[in-house]
């Protein structure tokens, strides 16, 4: 969309690059004009820029994650109360459907891949993620995905199964309507998304890092960024394959789980487990990369025991894969299976808690200051391992008999999906509010928004670790009086309204802080890392010049001046592709221009899911305009006057 | 960029594309065939869960799938991968004649193929909803089908466009040589796949 | 035994609003339900030290002294890459320690999972239990098929008698658990599981579903009596009895209704023509405890709202709400109430 300048015919086009001779504010205008996007509906819907599309996602993630809060707060609402018929049976039950599908699939994965998208080129120091329309087309199938389960909740046909839906109550004999459907299509929605922005990512970072970045020369959270996204090529598979199944099942009558025909109810948890259990990894080990770059920048050193914090993301993200009949401990399995998953459940804390250890020792070897992205990392640690080892105790079969299913678990996963992520993803949009909007977010406001979520988490989650123990079970609408659980669940209903008010404050932080935080510069934290380089925001094409990298911590070793690169294109989209491992200049690689086609291939592919959920022949008549739109994508427009390929 | 800066290295000399893996999109396509094939691996996990409950596979009264279609498919399939190869020498040759005429023959094999798959689902001698072992059978030869089918559309794609004056731009021959990489894919998932179908439930009854 | 008891209390506490313990994992009950305080204790004490452990470190990170010899390795003096031996000989430790940690706690794990199997191996009687959405059918198998016992919603065991319980599902997954006494175990349909029970001490215990199986899986509870061993085979007699007959002409006339209408169809009462296998079998119906497994104790009052109107009781239900005529409502109840 962004055309060169017409030329006089018959004079020889000049290529103009970046170097000693075009630099400075000369050269920002120029790449200005080459990277931005058209203005109005059109230009806003055909964004490649990552920053634009990164705070998309982040955005809309916090919106499902106020939509996935309210279901929390209507429950808090119904069982504060024993005997309680506020909210019957039947809308309780959807609501801890909407809960749980909303965060796992339309809050949690999408919000740390949004960071993961802004962050990461300008991490690596490059301009663009390696597929910029992909990256564009992963965010509408997103937003489609998760207006269409709301929508349907809204319409009263909505999920009403839990987030795992299980067979076979999901299945088309005792799921009835459509309910089922919905969270099936949901799932492939917001799975094809994630599987795109991940391959993306990992090909971003092994092949468009800045010259001199080796792998070992990463930042930390590039390196979680890299473990994730290849746990979420894994692992994402697993669940668009059941989901697809049971869609079969119930439209066109397949048997994969229907055990009169020979099928196996088991055979869903287990591909289902293999997905969600690394799926809770995909959600900590992005939160893990945002605590080392916060306790790094704020002890004002490196982080220690660099190599053991990388071999603890890399072995993490292989054992995560190895623990699913965890969750499968109460089905009837042979025992002797079960002794292998309790093992490798005790062992994936190994690499966890060293990783803990050289946070400490970061702290401990530096000058740590306390501001509100460090209180955040105080807080997860302080309620994270808390989680952590709730989880040791439920990886025991004896215990986890009586667990499984309980409160107790409920405590269990909140306290390090809240504790292990949410903390750190706080402190993180608190870390780089200043680098997405220029401004700084309050720090007096963060403080008592920090202690109000901390305080209100314990008083919520920490007595459902007793209403578990004391015999409650999970996903019940209602408890009968007398069996000593109204008090733990009043605690909780009261601090799941502190959580509520504190989430509301951090909010009002951010969207004050748009108009009157304080300014702020490239780097207000005196940080190390090459995102710090660029103006806040950055411009379109992040670098003016492409930096060189020599340390862990760039910018602390460029007192005298970052290295630089130069000899790129300047009036073309451009960009240096390295090698693999010790990241030399290999290629100098066309970088997408904005395109309408992502969003109408997302728009043909998401009718296509949709209606399919009503017949099963929407697939084929929808693969039409699909494929017409994502032809029209691939197929490359006539080149401009230029002597050298662009991508168009 | 704010603050000091220092040029070091001149990369204007840099080339603008190349093969393999030093193609951006030849990882994405990896990328894909990863996702592709962990599909694929649990979907095969899924048939030995499935067979695992049964005495018999194919469970009796059923006749396992008949051989004709289905092996036939698989020469066909194996011996594509000749002008596949040629197809990718000729590309990293940047021999725009050769491959013009070799996608057409793609085009024309991968049309032969859809044909073949169409008498494959006719002679599985089971439908998709008679039980669970005639689900996971056709669900196995489906996903292939739809390799196959969304890989030709890229090949009658990719055939047009080469014929067109883009085929004079470089960055479509990396097209190419990535397109054959994939069919290289589809018939390596194909093996298999097509001894699950045809053979396991022959050797289990 | 007693510092088990004051431990047990401490765990409690939190539950000042009147626990009675008769759906409590802290009961001990059963000798699975004791074996699980006693890992459990072990589990909490080694985890609650490594977690001080790990507190006490941040805290003194945070707040040592940073001067003269122990100065702060940052980028202000430029030995942000630096780090001292001793911390870094501390990570191997803190790796050792983990470590022998949870291989500890994992033995201890193994032992009491093997010392549940030994146990299992020593069954006396069986049970059986199906599953269905959202009632327990429970059935008390001999060889001899005339002597067979079918009753819902509740369970009754003898003391000290390690009794193998045999589990299966008309319908979805659901849950068997009776935290005072074991752990809990799935009903799949398709397939059977088992779970064995050795009840310890008598009393009354009450258990759960627990498997989301639908609308009304929060309802679907069931009461566990265990008692002494005549006590036991006095009860297991007195449900191989058929149904009293109805003893007055009310109660005649609900025989009458219930055996010829709507609810026969369902429901089984044996030396009756009602005979349908679908439903709960009502043959002791008002002998036990509770009605529709849980949700409302045994009265004469929740009698009436159940049989009237079902479905306000518990929504989804399986049970129509038939609109009966107010004759045949006190009919059919004072037949019910026979029904001892």
């Amino acid at each position: 969309m962004s055309r060169p300048p017409k030329r006089p015919a018959g004079e020889k086009p000049q290529i103009v690059r970046d170097g000693p001779d075009l630099t400075g504010p000369e050269l920002a205008d120029r790449l200005d004009a080459t990277w931005a996007r058209p203005r109005g509906l059109i230009g806003w819907l055909a964004t490649v820029d990552h920053k634009e599309i990164g705070i998309r996602y982040i955005v809309t993630a916090l919106a499902f994650l106020a939509l996935g809060g309210l279901m929390a707060l209507h429950m808090r609402l119904q069982l504060m109360f024993p005997d309680s018929q506020w909210l019957g049976a039947g809308a309780f039950n959807e609501t801890f459907t909407m809960h749980g599908t909303t965060m796992m699939f339309l809050f949690a994965v999408p919000v740390m891949q949004g960071v993961q998208i802004y962050l990461t080129p300008i991490m690596v120091g490059t301009r663009a993620m390696a597929f910029p329309r992909l990256t564009a087309f992963s965010y509408y199938m997103y937003l489609f995905g998760g207006l269409f389960l709301w929508t349907a909740h809204f319409l009263h046909f909505g999920p009403d199964n839990g987030w795992f839906s299980y067979v076979p109550l999901a299945g088309p004999q005792y799921g009835i309507g459509k309910r089922a459907d919905v969270w099936a299509q949901t799932v492939t929605f917001t799975e094809i998304a994630g599987l795109a922005v991940a391959v993306t990512l990992v090909v971003t970072i092994l092949k468009q890092r800045a010259p001199g970045m080796t792998l070992a020369r990463m930042p930390i959270f590039v390196w979680a960024t890299l473990v994730t996204s290849l746990m979420v090529i894994f692992s994402m598979p697993s669940v668009a394959l059941v989901s697809g199944m049971l869609l079969s099942d119930r439209l066109v009558g397949t048997q994969f789980f229907n055990p009169v025909e020979h099928g196996d109810p088991l055979l869903w948890q287990h591909l289902f487990w293999f997905f969600g259990h690394p799926e809770v990894y995909i959600i900590f080990l992005p939160a893990t990369g945002f605590v080392s770059e916060i306790v790094s920048t704020f002890s004002r050193r490196a982080i220690f025991g660099y190599p053991v914090v990388v071999l603890s993301l890399v072995s993490t993200g292989i054992l995560a894969f190895g623990l699913w009949v965890h969750h499968m401990f109460a089905t009837g399995l042979p025992r002797v299976g079960y002794s292998f998953y309790t093992a490798a459940s005790m062992a994936v804390s190994i690499p966890t808690g060293l990783q803990i250890f050289c946070w400490i020792a970061t702290i401990w070897e530096g000058r740590p200051r306390l501001q509100v992205p460090m209180l955040y990392v105080i807080g997860f640690i302080i309620t994270f391992v808390i989680g952590g080892l709730s989880g040791v105790i439920i990886a025991a079969v004896p215990l986890d008999l009586q667990l499984h299913d309980t409160y107790f678990i409920v405590a269990h996963f909140h306290y390090v999906l809240i504790g292990g992520a949410v903390f750190p993803l706080l402190g993180a949009i608190t870390y780089w509010y200043p680098k997405f909007t220029g401004r700084m977010m309050s720090e007096r406001l963060g403080r008592i928004g920090f202690w109000t979520i901390f305080l209100g988490f314990q008083l919520a989650f920490f007595p459902m670790h007793f209403a578990g123990l004391m015999g409650m079970p999970r996903r019940v609408y209602t408890y009968p009086a007398g069996m000593g659980l109204e008090l733990p669940n009043m605690l909780s209903s009261i601090g799941s309204a502190v959580v509520a008010v504190a989430v509301l404050m951090f909010v009002v932080n951010m969207l004050a802080s748009l108009r009157a935080g304080v300014a702020a510069g490239p780097d207000p934290w005196d940080a190390p890392s090459l995102e710090w380089a660029v103006a806040s925001p950055p411009p379109h094409y992040n670098f003016a010049h492409i930096p060189a990298v020599e340390s862990r911590t760039p910018l602390w070793e460029a007192k005298d001046g970052l290295p630089v690169v130069h000899g790129l294109r300047v009036d073309e989209r451009e960009l240096i592709l390295t090698s693999v491992i010790s990241a030399a200049p290999d290629l100098r690689e066309p970088s997408a221009v904005p395109s309408i086609w992502p969003f109408i291939s997302a728009v043909a592919v998401a009718v296509t899911f949709i209606c399919s959920v009503f017949s099963p022949w929407a697939l084929l008549f929808g693969l039409i305009p699909a494929g017409a739109a994502l032809i029209a994508w691939f197929w490359p427009k006539t080149p401009g006057p230029s002597p050298e390929p662009q991508i168009t | 960029m704010s603050g000091q800066i220092h040029f070091t290295e001149d990369l204007s000399a840099l080339p603008d594309h190349a093969f393999s893996y030093r193609s951006l999109t030849w990882w994405g396509v990896i990328g894909f065939m990863v996702i592709e094939g962990t599909g694929f691996g649990l979907a095969i996990a899924a048939y030995f869960v499935l067979m695992s409950h049964e005495l018999h596979w194919a469970p009796p009264p059923l006749d396992p799938p008949g051989l004709v279609a289905g092996t036939l498919f698989t020469l066909v399939m194996l011996l594509s991968e000749i002008p596949n190869t040629m197809i990718k020498r000729a590309a990293n040759e940047s021999d725009l004649p050769a491959v013009r005429r070799l996608m057409i023959v793609m085009v024309g094999i991968g049309a032969v193929l859809l044909v073949i798959r169409g008498f494959e689902f006719n002679s599985l001698h089971v439908l998709w909803y008679s039980n669970a072992y005639g689900s996971i059978i056709w669900a196995l030869l489906l996903l292939h089908t739809t390799h196959v089918g969304t890989d030709w559309v890229d090949t009658v794609v990719l055939a047009a466009l080469m014929h067109t004056e883009h085929g004079e731009t470089p960055r479509r021959f990396v097209d190419t040589d990535e397109n054959a990489l994939y069919w290289r894919f589809v018939w390596l998932c194909w093996i298999p796949i097509y001894l699950l179908i045809y053979w396991v439930p022959r050797m289990f009854r | 035994m007693r510092w088990r008891r004051l431990w047990v209390a401490l765990l409690l506490l939190p539950s000042l609003g009147g626990c009675s313990g008769i759906q409590t994992s802290l009961g001990g009950d059963g000798a699975d339900g004791a074996s699980f305080i006693r890992l459990f204790t072990i589990f909490l004490v080694v985890c609650g030290i490594m977690y001080l452990l790990v507190v006490a470190a941040l805290a003194v990170a945070i707040g040592r002294r940073r001067d003269g010899g122990r100065r702060a390795l940052t980028v202000d003096n430029g030995s942000h890459h630096e780090s001292s031996p001793l911390v870094r000989s501390a990570l191997v430790g803190w790796g050792a320690l983990i470590a022998v940690g949870l291989i500890a706690l994992t033995i201890a794990s193994f032992f009491t999972d093997r010392s549940a199997a030994a146990r299992a191996r020593h069954s006396s009687f069986a049970v059986k239990i199906i599953a269905n959405q959202w009632w327990w059918d429970v059935i008390y198998t001999t060889p001899d098929s005339s002597k067979i016992v079918h009753t819902a919603n509740e369970l009754h065991l003898p003391v000290g008698v390690e009794a193998e319980v045999e589990l299966q599902s008309n319908d979805v997954i659901h849950s068997f658990w009776v935290p005072n006494l074991a752990g809990k175990q799935d009903l799949i349909p398709g397939r059977t599981t088992d779970i064995q029970l050795l009840p310890t001490r008598t009393g009354l215990y009450r258990a759960q579903c627990a498997e989301f199986c639908g609308t009304q899986h929060a309802n679907m509870a069931l009461v566990v009596t265990v008692e002494s061993k005549a006590d036991f085979l006095n009860w297991i007699a007195q449900q191989r009895r058929p149904a009293f007959a109805p003893a007055s002409p009310l109660e005649l006339a609900g025989y009458r209704y219930v055996t010829t209408r709507e609810c026969s169809s369902c429901h089984n009462i044996t030396g009756t023509p009602a005979g349908g296998q679908i439903g709960p079998d009502l043959t002791h119906l008002a002998s036990r405890r509770t009605l529709a497994a849980g949700t409302l104790p045994m009265n004469r009052g929740n009698l009436y709202g159940w049989v009237a109107d079902p479905q306000s009781q518990k929504p989804g239900s399986q049970m129509p709400t038939i609109g009966l005529a107010p004759n045949d409502l006190h009919a059919v109840v004072a037949y019910l109430e026979r029904l001892k």
